[in-house]
């Protein structure tokens, strides 16, 4: 009985910080459905009072629109071509290894670490030498090989949990390692596939560093955009709240739809499990 | 059957060797470019690779310059307050959620999902909840304290005089306790459950429990947690962008980098400074994987 009621208590905690969790979602949400006239300051924490409006998600689509799409034609080939980067790497470092993989590997790894900043200056110089400074195919470059060091800890960590005698079982009926790839390793690592696309849509769909660097106004991601968008003075606070959510619901349907997936993803970048 | 598997060997090694031809030129290299810069004199749009004189004059500059001296106070203050933050309240959260309550997947679902979303949109938000009008245009949490009648807790946030960089901790730690919760929880639920039946049976309460038994087996995971969130906090930079724009009181090194470099010209400076800040991420980091990847070998 005592102890049923110390568990209730514990609700108290949760409940308030599940409150404190959604203070800005709430915000976001009721400001967004809010008519323009209903906007002010000093009802912010307020609910719609004359029903649901979408005055200023149609107006913050309407300025994000383009930003948008340079969002999304940047996000789907880099997670793509990451993410196939990342396979044939952890395939060949954890069941081909070759003489000093060894080093490679915690070389490679690092460059997940590293302060974007301390190879800034060096990359935009590079890509105003390839000329693909400014548009949206130099920053899916910086994203694929920005990329490699975590797609290619993903996978090498899940290949490495597949047991040697399924391939020693394999290449005794005669496959080669492009065999053994495509037969056995691809088709049961596509839930891997699935957490190493979630993590690179997710991370280059919230980068800002790269973008703001290497990008001109016509080929900004979203996030660029967003970010100007808030720091003017003549785009109201309304509108700047939908276009925040909007720009978050790619990324959050993702993880609402495929939670344990993106989950899988954060555990990995912190290389346990 | 020997040379097939030879050629097997190579032909792996040429699969990752686009990958470690592209680490070594756009990380290592890189690296050793902009460490170049930084010993040089380049300043202006028009790349100057001559050697500074005296070699290190830049980094000199850089520990005379106030406005560096204001970034590492402001940085080492945000990480003390955002790493001990995040991993107190996850790990408050995780033991909460490890209690085997009804509803825990809607809790957890909802402490995590800020690490869905960018910066840039939380940085937004939390502008507006932190927004530090008083009196007639009061808004965001100054104007929900003055209603509930809290008014003592009304403040300027991140415009606080000297000790504005503490208030973005607070959106920081929204962000990324989920996260340390994430860690802990799958800590916890890690440890047998005959070990706590074990110590009930001994006679200790729940507090002991967790203060003997299970805090210390979750240890490693503290510690892969402070290195995670320190080197996060050490490249704080969107967030504060996001929240404050460009302002010299929330000044941290990332930003120092970008402004001086891109808006300002001073290659050599920003340079020397994203040196610095490679270096204080490496004292950090690289221990962290050597340890990382010698306990993952011995498993």
């Amino acid at each position: 009985m005592k102890r049923s009621r110390t568990r209730l208590l514990l609700y108290i905690p949760l409940v308030a910080m599940f409150i404190f969790y959604l203070v800005p979602l709430y915000v976001m949400l009721t400001t967004g459905f809010k008519s323009f006239e209903e906007i002010d300051l000093q009802t912010m924490w307020s609910l719609p009072q004359n029903g649901l409006h979408f005055d200023n998600f149609i107006e913050a689509f309407t300025k994000l629109a383009p930003y948008f799409k340079n969002s999304i034609l940047m996000v789907v080939p880099a997670a793509l071509i990451s993410s196939v980067l990342g396979s044939l790497n952890g395939y060949v470092l954890s069941k081909w290894k070759f003489k000093g993989a060894d080093v490679i590997f915690p070389l490679i790894l690092f460059g997940m670490f590293i302060p974007y900043q301390s190879i800034l200056i060096p990359l935009v110089q590079f890509m105003k030498e390839i000329n693909l400074y400014g548009g949206v195919s130099g920053l899916i470059l910086a994203h694929v090989i920005y990329g490699i060091p975590i797609t290619t800890l993903t996978f090498r960590n899940y290949y490495a949990t597949i047991p040697k005698e399924l391939l020693e079982a394999a290449r005794i009926d005669g496959a080669d390692i492009m065999g053994i790839f495509f037969k056995i390793m691809l088709p049961i690592s596509l839930p891997s596939f699935v957490v190493v696309l979630i993590w690179q849509f997710t991370s280059a769909w919230n980068d800002f560093i790269f973008a703001v660097v290497l990008t001109g106004s016509q080929s900004w991601p979203v996030t660029v955009a967003l970010n100007n968008m808030a720091g003017s003075q003549i785009i109201s606070w309304n509108v700047q709240m939908a276009g925040s959510f909007l720009a978050a619901l790619p990324t959050l349907l993702i993880y609402i739809f495929l939670g344990n997936y993106f989950l899988r993803g954060l555990m990995a970048g912190a290389l346990k499990g | 059957m020997r040379r097939k598997f030879d050629k097997d060997r190579l032909i792996g090694f040429l699969l990752v060797l686009p990958s470690i031809v592209a680490v070594a030129i756009f990380i290592y290299g890189f690296i050793g470019w902009s460490a170049k810069v930084s010993l040089s004199q380049w300043k202006g749009l028009m790349p100057n690779y001559t050697w500074a004189k005296p070699l290190l004059s830049n980094y000199l500059e850089l520990f005379q310059d106030p406005r560096f001296q204001v970034d590492v106070r402001n940085t080492a203050l945000f990480t003390v307050l955002f790493v001990a933050g995040a991993l107190l309240l996850g790990l408050f959260l995780a033991i909460l959620l490890d209690q085997d309550l009804k509803g825990e997947s809607i809790f957890r679902t909802v402490f995590l999902f800020p690490m869905a979303i960018s910066y840039i949109v939380t940085g937004v938000v939390w502008r507006w909840l932190m927004n530090p009008a008083q009196g007639t245009r009061m808004s965001g949490f100054n104007l929900l304290f003055d209603k509930l009648g809290l008014d003592f807790l009304v403040n300027n946030w991140y415009t606080t005089p000297g000790w504005g960089i503490a208030f973005i901790a607070i959106p920081a730690i929204w962000q990324m306790s989920g996260y340390v919760m994430a860690l802990y929880l799958s800590g916890l639920r890690s440890i047998p459950q005959e070990l706590r039946e074990a110590a009930r049976v001994d006679g200790a309460n729940e507090w002991q429990i967790y203060r003997h038994i299970i805090l210390p087996l979750v240890q490693p995971i503290t510690f892969s947690a402070m290195i995670i969130l320190g080197h996060i906090s050490l490249k704080v930079f969107d967030l504060i962008i996001a929240v404050a724009g460009k302002q010299l009181q929330l000044d941290v090194p990332a930003v120092y980098m970008w402004q001086t470099t891109f808006d300002g010209g001073f290659y050599s400076r920003g340079a020397a400074i994203s040196i610095l800040l490679l270096i204080s991420v490496a004292v950090l980091v690289i221990p962290y994987l050597r340890y990382s990847l010698k306990t993952e070998e011995s498993l």
